[in-house]
C-alpha cells in the first residue's frame, strides 16, 4: 500500500542530507584516505611496498584462511539454517545463541579459547607436543580461529530467509516424487541462493580482515602466522606508514571488489530477481 | 484408487488433532473434509500424502497397507492452500518437474515431457503461460497451475488443502464450479479441505464433517444438510433456530401445539430442543394453524434470492427467517410490523436430559 507522503521537502532533504553526511565522514573519508596515504610516495614505491616479502606471505596466508574458511562455513551456514527454519526440536533456541556466540564475544576471548585449548598449558597442548603437532603459533590456529568467528555469517544470513520460504515448495517437491537431494538441489538451493551469495561475501569479508582473534593465536612470526591485518599493524607500529597503508588498500580494494561483484550479479539476474522477490512471503 | 483410512489417532504435544478417525472413499469420488479449524482435517490429508505419520490406524491405497510408504512413492497429487509453486521457475518448469525428477528408467524424454506439459496447461486452460513466473500470474491462475503440476505425474489419487482458501470471493466461486466440472471428466479420485460449507456442499459428492478430531457425519451434501447427525454438523452447515419443547403423546410440542413432527420418541413429559432452519418458517400477519409465534420485525436483507428476516419473538428471542421474494411481495412486510411465524417443519430434536 502507498500512503500520501505526509512530510515537507525540507524534512526530506534534512534526511537524506543527513544521511549522506555521516556515509561521508564514516565511510567515503577514511577509504579516501587509505588510498592517498598509499600512493603518498607514489605508483612505484606501492607496488615495491606490497612486493614485500613478508607481506606476499601475509596475502597468502590469509587467501589460504579465507579459501579453507569460506567453504567449510558455507556447508555449515547452510546446515545449520536448515536445521532451525525447516524443523522443530528440542534446543533450538540454545542452538541459535551458540550461533551467535562468535558475534557476541569480543574478538580477543575468541582467540584466548583456542589458546587455552591447544596451547602448551591448554587442554590437549600435551598431547598435541607429544605428537608433534604446533597448533597455537602456527597457520592451524589462525584457520581454526577464522572458522569461528566467521561462522555465523552464512547461518545468520540464510536463517530469515529460509524461515519465511517455509516448506510448502520443498514438500511440493516430494509429493511429486522428487528425492530429498533433487529437492535440495532444484528447490531449496535455486531459492536461498541470493541470501548466500551475502553470506559468503560477509563471511569472506570478516574472514580476510579478522583481527583480534587472529592476533591472540598467531604468535605474529612474520613471514609466517601473519595475516594482511596482522601485517598492516606491524608495519605501521614501524612507522611504515605507507607501507602499512599499501597493504591497507589492498583489504579495502578486495572488499570493494567483492560489492562490485555483488552489483552486477544483481544486475545480470535482475528480472529473476524481482520475480522471485514479489511472491517473497506469502 | 479408492482410500482407505481406519481408526486413525494423531497426537500433537498435548493436542489430539485426530481421535479414530475412519473414512473410505470410493473410486472416482469426490470427497469434502470439511470442519473448523483445529478439527483435524488438514492433518487427515496430510497424513494421506505421507507428509504426517499417525500415531496409530490404517491407510489403505486400493486395499493395500500404504501407511510405512514415503510421500515419494505414494502417488499422490497434492495441491497446497498458497499455492507452494517453485518461485523461481517459470510455468512450464513447474509443471514439467515432476516428470523431470523421476528416476532415469522411467523418465520421459525431453520432447515428450514437452508435449505432456503443453497438454496440461490446455486442461488447465492456461497454454499462453508457460513462459511465466509464478509471481506473474493471478491468484485463481496460480492455483490452476498448481493443480496440472500435481496432475502431471498422473497421480492416482488428488489431495487438495483448502484449494481456495486464499483466493477473493468472485474467483473462488468460478474456480470451485471449474474443479467440479475437472472432476467429472478426469473422475480422479480425490479429497479437499475446506472450512467453508457452502464449498463443500456444492463441489463434493459427499461430505466428512470433522469436529475436534472426530468425525461428526459422512454423508452426501443433501444428508448432511437435510439430516444433521448432531447439533454440531447442524449449526455448522448453516444457521439454526432453537426452541424449547416437550414431548406428549410420543411427540415433541413446541409450546401447547404439537410440532408437527415424524421424529418424536416414545420418551413422554420429555424436553427437547427443536432446530429449525431459516426457511422452514411460515410467516402471516394471522396466525395460522399451530405452533405460532409472535413476534416483531427488527430487520430485513432483501438483496439474494431470498429475503431474510431478523425477528424477535414475543418472549425476547432472537429468531432469523427466510422466505422467497415471492412471498415477500405478496406480504409486504415492513420493518417494525408485528407477524406470526410458524415453523412448517424440524430438521432437528434433541432430547435434553
Amino acid at each position: 500500500m502507498v500512503f500520501a507522503r505526509k512530510e515537507s521537502p525540507n524534512v526530506r532533504r534534512l534526511l537524506i542530507g543527513g544521511a549522506l553526511l555521516y556515509l561521508t565522514l564514516f565511510i567515503f573519508l577514511p577509504l579516501f584516505i587509505v588510498f592517498t596515504c598509499a600512493l603518498q610516495k607514489g605508483i612505484v614505491f606501492y607496488f615495491s611496498s606490497l612486493k614485500d616479502v613478508d607481506t606476499i606471505a601475509a596475502i597468502q596466508l590469509t587467501l589460504i584462511t579465507a579459501l579453507i574458511a569460506v567453504p567449510l562455513n558455507l556447508i555449515f551456514g547452510v546446515a545449520a539454517s536448515w536445521a532451525i527454519a525447516k524443523f522443530d526440536f528440542r534446543g533450538k533456541n540454545f542452538l541459535l545463541t551458540l550461533i551467535d556466540l562468535p558475534l557476541s564475544v569480543s574478538p580477543v576471548i575468541s582467540g584466548l579459547i583456542f589458546v587455552l585449548l591447544f596451547g602448551l598449558q591448554g587442554v590437549f597442548g600435551p598431547w598435541l607436543r607429544d605428537h608433534g603437532w604446533r597448533i597455537i603459533f602456527a597457520p592451524a590456529a589462525i584457520i581454526i580461529a577464522t572458522i569461528f568467528v566467521t561462522f555465523p555469517m552464512v547461518a545468520r544470513e540464510l536463517i530469515p530467509v529460509m524461515k519465511a520460504q517455509g516448506n510448502d515448495e520443498e514438500e511440493a517437491a516430494i509429493t511429486l516424487g522428487a528425492s530429498g537431494w533433487k529437492t535440495f538441489w532444484y528447490v531449496t538451493l535455486p531459492n536461498i541462493k541470493w541470501g548466500l551469495l551475502y553470506g559468503v561475501i560477509l563471511c569472506n569479508a570478516r574472514a580476510m580482515g579478522e583481527f583480534g582473534a587472529v592476533s591472540v593465536v598467531s604468535g605474529h612470526v612474520r613471514g609466517l602466522t601473519n595475516t594482511l591485518p596482522l601485517q598492516i599493524e606491524i608495519l605501521y607500529n614501524e612507522y611504515n606508514f605507507t607501507a602499512a597503508f599499501a597493504a591497507a588498500s589492498l583489504l579495502a580494494f578486495l572488499a570493494l571488489l567483492t560489492l562490485v561483484i555483488k552489483c552486477l550479479v544483481e544486475f545480470r539476474f535482475r528480472d529473476e530477481l524481482k520475480a522471485v522477490g514479489k511472491q517473497g512471503i506469502h | 484408487m479408492s482410500i482407505e483410512v481406519k481408526n486413525i489417532v494423531k497426537t500433537f504435544d498435548n493436542f489430539k488433532a485426530l481421535d479414530d478417525v475412519s473414512v473410505k472413499v470410493q473410486t472416482g469420488e469426490l470427497i469434502a473434509l470439511l470442519g473448523p479449524s483445529g478439527s483435524g482435517k488438514t492433518t487427515l490429508l496430510r497424513i494421506i500424502a505421507g507428509s504426517e505419520t499417525a500415531d496409530s490406524g490404517d491407510i489403505l491405497f486400493h486395499g493395500e497397507e500404504t501407511g510405512d510408504k514415503k510421500t515419494k512413492d505414494r502417488n499422490v497429487g497434492f495441491v497446497f492452500q498458497h499455492y507452494a509453486l517453485f518461485r523461481h521457475m517459470t510455468v512450464f518448469d513447474n509443471i514439467a518437474f515432476g516428470l523431470r525428477v523421476a528416476p532415469k528408467r522411467i523418465r520421459l524424454s525431453e520432447d515428450k515431457i514437452k508435449t505432456r506439459v503443453n497438454e496440461l496447461l490446455h486442461l488447465v486452460q492456461l497454454n499462453w503461460v508457460g513462459t511465466r513466473f509464478p509471481s506473474q500470474l493471478s491468484g485463481g491462475q496460480r492455483q490452476r497451475i498448481a493443480l496440472a503440476r500435481a496432475l502431471a505425474i498422473e497421480p492416482k489419487v488428488l489431495l487438495l488443502d483448502e484449494p481456495f482458501g486464499s483466493l477473493d470471493a468472485q474467483v473462488r466461486k468460478e474456480l470451485r464450479q471449474w474443479l467440479r466440472r475437472f472432476h467429472d471428466d478426469l473422475h480422479i479420485t480425490s479429497l479437499f479441505v475446506t472450512h467453508d460449507q457452502e464449498e463443500a456442499l456444492e463441489v463434493a459428492d459427499r461430505v466428512v464433517v470433522l469436529n475436534k478430531g472426530k468425525v461428526e457425519q459422512i454423508g452426501t451434501p443433501e444428508e448432511v444438510y437435510h439430516k444433521p447427525a448432531s447439533v454440531f454438523v447442524l449449526n455448522f452447515l448453516g444457521n439454526v433456530n432453537l426452541f424449547h419443547g416437550r414431548v406428549i403423546d410420543g411427540k415433541p410440542y413446541l409450546g401447547n401445539t404439537p410440532a408437527g413432527l415424524s421424529q418424536g420418541a416414545n420418551l413422554n413429559n420429555k424436553f427437547v430442543n427443536l432446530y429449525v432452519r431459516p426457511h422452514q418458517f411460515d410467516v402471516d400477519r394471522q396466525p395460522q394453524g399451530y405452533n405460532c409465534i409472535k413476534a416483531v420485525i427488527k430487520y430485513l436483507n432483501l438483496a439474494g434470492s431470498s429475503v431474510k428476516i431478523d425477528l424477535i419473538s414475543e418472549t425476547g428471542n432472537p429468531l432469523q427467517v427466510e422466505i422467497t421474494q415471492q412471498e415477500f411481495g405478496r406480504l409486504a412486510l415492513v420493518k417494525g410490523e408485528e407477524v406470526f411465524v410458524s415453523p412448517k417443519d424440524i430438521t432437528f430434536c434433541e432430547y435434553e436430559i
